[in-house]
C-alpha cells in the first residue's frame, strides 16, 4: 500500500528572534517560556494535533540544542507516530552543496525530500513565534473549496498597527490581489498571520524556481507568495476570528503573558475543548504559606510563595520568600525572590536570583528583563528598562 | 544492584481500609496530595532507585489505575524488557481468585520464573514515603538473610491487621505477631509492608506453601517460621505516612503543608505521575489563599486555607474552603463554605451550601456527587 499524508505542517523555528534580547541568549524564539508552563511552539504543535494533523517537520537552525530536547519525540503532543509525527529537520550536508537556511522559502526547499516523502496534497507553512489556537482543518478546508493554490491566513488589526505587517488587498470574493509589506499608507486592516497552506505540487515548482533565482532572498512573504501572485495563481484570503499574538519583541511577548490574566481572561489556555500540550515539568503542587497573597495571576507547580505576587505570571518552581513583592512581571522556572527583594514590571529568566532586599524594574512603563541564571547582588537596584544578562557587571 | 531487582507492587491489598475511597478503585489509585496517587510514591522510589521491571497485583476495580498508569511511559517504564506489567487475577476455570496474598503470590509465579533478576522488592500502596530500595536489598545481602521487611517505630495502631517486629541488635528478627496488643506500650516496631527476597528463595517459598495447601503468608510462613528463616528488620526512620483509614488519610494529607515533609518526598527526588496537560492555575479576582496546596488547571476566586485542591477544581466568589481536601475536577459554586470535608472525585457543591467535618470525623462526599 502506497502511504500518504493529507496535509504535512512544515514549522519554521530557526529564527534567532533577536529583539528578545537576552532571553534568546542561548536559545531559538520558539523554546522561549510563554505562559508560566508552555513554549511558544507548544502552540503551533497543540494547534496541529487539534486539527488533526500528524507530520510536523519543525525548521531549526538558531541554537536549536534545548529546542531539540523539548520536542523529542514528540510524544507530548501526541506526535510520535509510526508513519508522520515530529521530526527536527536541521541544515545538513548533501552530496552536490551544504548550506545553512538562507531564508523562510529556503528552509523548506532544502528539506523537499521529507515532504515528498509523505506525498502530501497540501502543505501548511507555520511560524514558532506566535499564540493562537487556531483550528487548521477549516483552513485546509477553505483551501480546498475555493481551489485555491495558495491560502494565507489574515486577522483584522486597528489601521495604527497595519503598518508593522505584510497586508493582504483583497477583492470581494475572498482572492488576493495585492501584498503590501508594512505599507505606510495601507489600503487595508487584513495582515498575514504568516500562516500559508498550499497546493503541494505548486509549492514545489514555486520553491525549486525561487531557489534558481539568484536575485530572490529566499522569503515567502518577500519572494514566492509575491512572484506566485504575479505569474497568476490563485490566491486566497482565510479570515481568522480570534486571539493571535506575535510575540517576537519583548513588549509584545509581556503583553501575551499579561493576556493570560483577568476574569476572564483575554486568551484563556485552560480550555478543555482545545487544549495546549507540553512537555510537563515534574513537580508537586504549588505552595502557598500563611502570609502569602497571590493576586490576579497564574502559578505553575512546584512554585513556593510567601509574599507577595500581583498581576503575574509564575513559572515552575519559582520560590518568593516572605516580605518579597513580584508585581506586573513574569518570571520563568526556578528563579528565587529573595526575602524584601521587590520585581516590578520585568521579566526575569529561568533561574535567576535576586538576593535581599534588591529591586528590579522601577515601576516605570518600560519592561525590565533579566538573561538566565543571573543573581542580583542583595540591596542593588536595577533601573527600570534595562536588559542585562550574564555579561552584565552592574554599577 | 537494584538493576538485579524486580518490583512487586500490591495495588488492592488493604482496600477494605478505607471503603469510603477505594469503593470505586483500588488502594493504589486513592488520590493523594494534589496531582498523585498512592502508587506514584511506591512506583516512584522503585524507579528512582533503578529498577525498570514492575508487576502490579491487581485483583478488583482496577480500571482506574490502568488509565491511570497507561503504557508506563510517565514514570518512564514504557521498556521493550519489563517496564510495567500488570498482572489482574489468572485463574482456570475450577480456581477462584485470590483471597489473600500468598495466593496472590501463587498467581504470580510464572511472572516471577519468566524474569531474570536476582532479588524482588514487594511493596504495598499504603504507605507514603522516601526509600531507597538499593540500600534495602545491600542490607539483605550482607545479612545473608533470607526476608528483609521493614519496619519502623510507632506509638498506636488503628488497622484491623498488622504485623510487628522484634529485631535483635544485629537486625535479625527474634520475635513476629500479627495484631498483638500494643497500646500504651511505649512504642513498638511496624512492619511497613516493604520486603526484599531472593527471586528463586521466594518461588521456592511460595511454590511449597502451594503444595502444603497454606493461605496466609504472615500467619502460615512469617510466624511459623521466624526462628528457622533468616528474616531480618531494616529500620526506616523517615517520614512514613501509613494510610489506613479515612481520618488518617486526612490528617497525613494535612502534614503535606509542612514544608520538611514536602522536602523529604519532593525534594530529593521526582515523584513521577500521569500528565494530564493542565493549564497553570488561575488566581483571580477574590482570591484569597494561604497555607495550602493548589495543582495545576484550578481557577481560584474564593478563599483557600490549610487545604488542598487537586487537579482543576474550581472555586467560585465568595467561598470559602478550610481544612479541607477538594479532589480533581471539583467545582464550588459561589458563597460556599465548607470546613473539614473530603470531596472525591469530580464533586459539585451548589451555591450556598455549608458543610463541615472535623479531623477525627472529616465529612466525605463521594465521587461525582451534586449536592
Amino acid at each position: 500500500m502506497r502511504r500518504k499524508k493529507e496535509c504535512v505542517a512544515m514549522l519554521l523555528a530557526g529564527g534567532q528572534g533577536s529583539r528578545l534580547y537576552a532571553l534568546t541568549n542561548d536559545i531559538a524564539k520558539p523554546a522561549v517560556t510563554f505562559g508560566a508552563k508552555y513554549k511558544i511552539i507548544d502552540f503551533p504543535l497543540s494547534n496541529c494535533i487539534n486539527s488533526g494533523i500528524d507530520t510536523v517537520g519543525v525548521l531549526t537552525q538558531y541554537e536549536p540544542l534545548e529546542l531539540n530536547e523539548y520536542i523529542g519525540n514528540g510524544q507530548p503532543w501526541d506526535l510520535d507516530r509510526a508513519f508522520g509525527g515530529v521530526h527536527i529537520l536541521s541544515p545538513y550536508q548533501a552530496k552536490k552543496k551544504s548550506s545553512w537556511y538562507e531564508g523562510t522559502a529556503n528552509a523548506v526547499y532544502q528539506n523537499l525530500g521529507f515532504l515528498k516523502k509523505y506525498d502530501p496534497d497540501y502543505v501548511l507553512i507555520l511560524s514558532g513565534d506566535h499564540i493562537y489556537k487556531m483550528n487548521y482543518a477549516d483552513m485546509l478546508q477553505a483551501h480546498i473549496r475555493s481551489g485555491a493554490d495558495c491560502t494565507i491566513a489574515a486577522i483584522e488589526v486597528s489601521e495604527k498597527e497595519a503598518s508593522r505587517f505584510g497586508i493582504l488587498n483583497v477583492r470581494e470574493d475572498g482572492t488576493i490581489y495585492e501584498f503590501e509589506e508594512k505599507p505606510k499608507k495601507p489600503k487595508s486592516n487584513l495582515a498575514s498571520m504568516g500562516i500559508y497552506i498550499f497546493t503541494a505540487e505548486k509549492l514545489f515548482n514555486y520553491l525549486e524556481k525561487d531557489d534558481k533565482d539568484p536575485s530572490s532572498s529566499k522569503d515567502f512573504g518577500k519572494d514566492v507568495l509575491p512572484a506566485m501572485l504575479k505569474a497568476g495563481e490563485k490566491m486566497c484570503c482565510y479570515r481568522f476570528e480570534g486571539y493571535w499574538k506575535d510575540v517576537g519583541t519583548i513588549n509584545s511577548l509581556f503583553e501575551a503573558n499579561m493576556d493570560l490574566l483577568g476574569d476572564p481572561p483575554v486568551f484563556d489556555v485552560n480550555d478543555p475543548d482545545w487544549k495546549i500540550h507540553s512537555r510537563n515539568p515534574i513537580a508537586p503542587p504549588e505552595y502557598l504559606g500563611e502570609r502569602a497573597r497571590v493576586e490576579n495571576s497564574i502559578v505553575a507547580l512546584g512554585c513556593e510563595i510567601e509574599g507577595t505576587v500581583i498581576h503575574s505570571v509564575l513559572s515552575t518552581g519559582v520560590v518568593v520568600e516572605e516580605g518579597a513583592l513580584v508585581r506586573d512581571s513574569i518570571i520563568m522556572a526556578g528563579s528565587v525572590i529573595k526575602r524584601g527583594a521587590a520585581v516590578l514590571n520585568s521579566i526575569v529568566d529561568e533561574n535567576v536570583e535576586i538576593r535581599e532586599g534588591a529591586s528590579v524594574g522601577d515601576g516605570s512603563p518600560s519592561i525590565t528583563v533579566l538573561g538566565r541564571s543571573m543573581c542580583i547582588a542583595a540591596g542593588s537596584k536595577i533601573k527600570g528598562g534595562e536588559i542585562i544578562d550574564r555579561d552584565y557587571r552592574g554599577e | 544492584m537494584t538493576h538485579s531487582t524486580v518490583g512487586v507492587i500490591f495495588s488492592n491489598i488493604h482496600d477494605e481500609n478505607i471503603p469510603e475511597l477505594s469503593k470505586h478503585r483500588t488502594m493504589a489509585s486513592i488520590p493523594f496530595v494534589g496531582r498523585y496517587r498512592l502508587i506514584d510514591f511506591t512506583l516512584s522510589n522503585l524507579v528512582n532507585s533503578g529498577i525498570t521491571t514492575v508487576g502490579i497485583v491487581t485483583k478488583n476495580n482496577y480500571q482506574s489505575l490502568m488509565d491511570h498508569l497507561g503504557s508506563g511511559k510517565d514514570w518512564d517504564l514504557a521498556r521493550k524488557d519489563g517496564g510495567i506489567i500488570l498482572l489482574p487475577p489468572y485463574s482456570n476455570p475450577t480456581d477462584k481468585p485470590y483471597n489473600s496474598r500468598l495466593e496472590a503470590l501463587m498467581s504470580i509465579l510464572s511472572f516471577l520464573s519468566h524474569r531474570k533478576e536476582e532479588y524482588v522488592v514487594i511493596a504495598d500502596c499504603d504507605g507514603v514515603l522516601r526509600m531507597d530500595v538499593g540500600e534495602i536489598v545491600r542490607y539483605h545481602v550482607e545479612n545473608r538473610a533470607d526476608i528483609t521487611m521493614v519496619y519502623t517505630r510507632q506509638e498506636s495502631v488503628d488497622s484491623s491487621y498488622f504485623l510487628t517486629l522484634d529485631p535483635d541488635e544485629t537486625g535479625r528478627v527474634r520475635g513476629l505477631k500479627i495484631n498483638p496488643d500494643v497500646e500504651g506500650k511505649g512504642g513498638f516496631n511496624l512492619y511497613i509492608n516493604i520486603m526484599v527476597l531472593q527471586r528463586e528463595y521466594l518461588i521456592r517459598l511460595v511454590e511449597d506453601a502451594s503444595q502444603r495447601g497454606l493461605t496466609s503468608f504472615g500467619r502460615d510462613i512469617l510466624t511459623k517460621n521466624v526462628d528457622s528463616m533468616r528474616i531480618f528488620g531494616y529500620p526506616f526512620d523517615g517520614y512514613y505516612a501509613g494510610i489506613n483509614s479515612l481520618q488518617k488519610y486526612y490528617r497525613h494529607s494535612m502534614e503535606f503543608l509542612k514544608k520538611e515533609v514536602r522536602d523529604e518526598i519532593f525534594s530529593a527526588h521526582d515523584i513521577y505521575t500521569k500528565v494530564r496537560d493542565s493549564a497553570p492555575s488561575q488566581y483571580r479576582e477574590g482570591a484569597v489563599v494561604k497555607n495550602s496546596l493548589i495543582s495545576d488547571g484550578c481557577i481560584i476566586e474564593g478563599v483557600v486555607e490549610n487545604s488542598i485542591l487537586f487537579r482543576d477544581v474550581k472555586i467560585g466568589k465568595g467561598s470559602v474552603v478550610r481544612n479541607s481536601i477538594i479532589m480533581q475536577d471539583g467545582v464550588i459554586e459561589t458563597g460556599v463554605w465548607l470546613e473539614g470535608v473530603i470531596a472525591d472525585k469530580g464533586v459539585l457543591i451548589r451555591d450556598r451550601r455549608h458543610l463541615a467535618g472535623c479531623e477525627q470525623l472529616p465529612y466525605f462526599i463521594g465521587k461525582g456527587r451534586r449536592l
